[in-house]
């Protein structure tokens, strides 16, 4: 494969688990400072695609291209520092320890074993955790211990951690899952905002939600991209009201 | 949870905690305690080395290694080579069918000092040696496990599992070890006699300083972002490593450190008590250094060290009367530590010393005591 201009470039990608294609030929491009949302129906593989990306799981073959790097051979931590953020389906945060320190933990710096045993506590840490938790709303909870969190708020935490990284690619897996509406207007504001200098790449199933975010979005139905386009292109697209809208 | 906080950042109440137990083991203990007991409290402090070391891997790292003891005893066997050799001067063996070698190399036909045993010929050597012996095995335990990602019941059991092999080793390979009795009859270290009255007290004090050191090591580990990241791993491993860390890489160190800091125990458990053998090696300690660190509080560097005091006090003045029930006894009190108080003893102390402020008063009563302590101590030496 060449090197293209996009931030993300899948190609063919495949991945098998004991016979059955949870992931089949796949090919998906993302622009610079694009914000895509993945949709489809359960089990039509849209966190198995991030799983991929991010190197938790081996593709069976296909190419994953960031800025040109090929990252199928890279470990998740390796990945992670070549600028791409991933939030899990469930959220998953420190529970035992404060906001505050749920997001010193995940500021990039002392990073090492040595490193981390000799990093100093400085200035720009602590404008870098208030700064990011103004961002995600979570300023007054700061020194709370991050279990007593609503659902809501540990979505945000966890977007929050990423953010400390200030990743190139940003991946989201059901951000607004467990929250009131009141939230995902202010979760769509984030994102919005977030994606001014980054390319974010959603998977959501709540529409209204989508519709607020999303540059184009991708449908997948059983591993494979099913449409892709604006909402409007996809909402009236016959197949995908077929297998996912329709019902 | 800023309670957490502080007492990872030592706070004033971790420095007073630190500053109780330094004068306990310094002033009182010495003062109060007849040199006999001195000599079983010095004992029961070299296993309090190991107890610490399970607060960093267990209690922080959340990583349960049922084989410290075999790195408690790496470091006793390496100290113990090294005395041994010095008994073994040929003038005192000169019975022997060969002079110069270890009395039960003899015994087994052995007419030459095996090549491992060479090292121990020189005390700077042997120091190093007593910490990079644990430290090497723990590497290549780590290494395969870790970057494996063998983690949880699966690397307990396998630690527990190399910690009895290489007591087996020790036990079948008698010639070279000494067997199922150890390296036993030390008696001086260059030329200075472990035994005498006054070499116990400085072994103890050393012993005391080594653990202490040992706390601030830890401690400071503890309030770093290293400290920090045990705390996540043990949470939620996945979110570390994709935070961009690699999550093998500080599993390997602190296991490496608390292997370490075992071997410097044992070390000085063999210069207090003289001997050293594959009891202290295999499952059994192992898992009794594990309760040490239960019962005090494995989150709690200050608590594990009462812990192991208290129990093998505790074990002490039972065996002397009911020997057949320690055994139960301890395994009851596990048990009821794991159900009902899985922070310790250090646990049930913040709960209340909150209550009634223990630290302020306590810090008071210390303040008060040292100086009549050093006053006691000045009169003593005038
Ligand atoms: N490690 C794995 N081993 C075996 N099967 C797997 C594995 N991971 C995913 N699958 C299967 O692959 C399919 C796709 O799963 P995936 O989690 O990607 O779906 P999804 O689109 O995220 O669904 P949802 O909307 O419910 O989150 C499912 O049938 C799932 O059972
Ligand atoms: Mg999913």
């Amino acid at each position: 494969m060449s090197n293209t201009d996009f931030v993300l470039a899948i190609e063919d990608l495949t991945v098998s688990f004991d016979g059955f294609k949870a992931v089949d030929a796949l090919s998906m491009y993302i622009d610079k400072n694009e914000l895509r949302v993945v949709i489809g129906p359960n089990g039509a593989g849209k966190t198995t695609v991030l799983d991929l990306i991010c190197g938790k799981t081996k593709s069976s073959s296909g190419s994953i291209k960031f800025n040109n790097i090929e990252l199928t051979q890279l470990a998740e931590h390796e990945i992670v520092r070549a600028g791409i953020g991933r939030k899990f389906q469930t959220p998953s945060i420190y529970e035992n320890l404060t906001v505050y320190q749920n997001l010193e933990v995940s500021y990039p710096v002392g990073r090492s074993v040595w490193g981390s045993l000799t990093f100093k506590r400085t200035q720009a840490l602590s404008e870098q955790v208030n700064k990011i938790a103004a961002e995600v709303l979570l300023t007054e909870h700061l020194q709370m211990e991050a279990a007593l969190l609503s659902h809501g708020q540990k979505q945000w935490l966890e977007i929050g951690m990423l953010l400390m990284q200030d990743p190139e690619l940003l991946m989201l897996d059901e951000p607004v899952a467990g929250m009131s509406a009141k939230e995902r207007d202010q979760t769509a504001d984030l994102l919005n905002r977030i994606c001014q200098n980054r390319s974010v790449l959603v998977i959501e199933h709540d529409m209204e939600f989508v519709k607020k975010i999303a540059h184009k979005v991708t449908v997948l139905h059983q591993g494979k991209i099913l449409a892709e386009g604006s909402m409007e292109k996809v909402q009236s697209d016959e197949k995908v009201i077929e297998v996912y809208l329709g019902h | 949870m800023k309670e957490l906080s502080d007492k990872l950042l030592g706070g004033r109440q971790g420095a007073v905690g630190l500053a109780i137990l330094a004068l306990l083991l310094f002033v009182v203990f010495p003062l109060c305690l007849d040199l006999f007991r001195l000599g079983l409290l010095g004992k029961y402090v070299t296993y309090a080395f190991v107890a610490v070391s399970l607060v960093l891997l267990w209690g922080n790292g959340g990583i349960l290694s049922l084989g410290q003891g075999m790195f408690f005893g790496l470091g006793g066997y390496c100290m113990a080579m090294f005395l041994k050799l010095e008994a073994s001067d040929p003038v005192s063996t000169k019975i022997q069918t060969t002079p110069g070698i270890p009395d039960f190399m003899d015994w087994n036909q052995l007419t030459e000092l095996p090549w491992f045993w060479l090292p121990f010929k020189s005390l700077p050597l042997t120091l190093v040696l007593v910490l990079v012996v644990p430290t090497l095995l723990a590497f290549i335990i780590g290494y395969a496990m870790f970057k494996r990602r063998v983690g949880g019941v699966y690397f307990a059991i396998i630690t527990q599992a190399i910690a009895l092999i290489l007591s087996i080793l020790i036990i079948g390979q008698q010639g070279y070890t000494g067997g199922v009795n150890g390296i036993t009859d030390l008696k001086t270290m260059l030329g200075w006699d472990i035994r005498t009255d006054s070499a116990k007290y400085i072994l103890y004090f050393v012993n005391a300083g080594l653990l202490i050191g040992c706390m601030l090591l830890a401690r400071y580990i503890l309030t770093s972002k290293f400290g920090m990241l045990l705390l996540a791993m043990r949470d939620k491993e996945e979110r570390v490593r994709f935070s961009g860390y690699d999550v093998s890489n500080f599993k390997i160190f602190i296991f490496c450190v608390a292997a370490m800091m075992s071997g410097i125990g044992g070390a000085m458990f063999t210069l207090q008590v003289g001997f050293m053998s594959p009891s202290f090696v295999g499952i059994v300690p192992s898992i009794e250094m594990v309760i040490f660190a239960a019962v005090g509080g494995r989150m709690s560097l200050i608590g594990a060290v009462y812990g192991t005091l208290l129990v093998n006090f505790g074990r002490t003045m039972f065996s002397e009367t009911f020997p057949e029930l320690w055994l139960f006894l301890m395994g009851g009190l596990f048990i009821a530590v794991v159900m009902f108080f899985p922070d310790g003893l250090a646990g049930i102390y913040d709960k209340y010393a909150r209550k009634f402020n223990i630290a302020g008063v306590t810090s008071k009563y210390v303040a008060k005591f040292s100086k009549k302590a050093a006053k006691m101590i000045g009169e003593k030496y005038e």
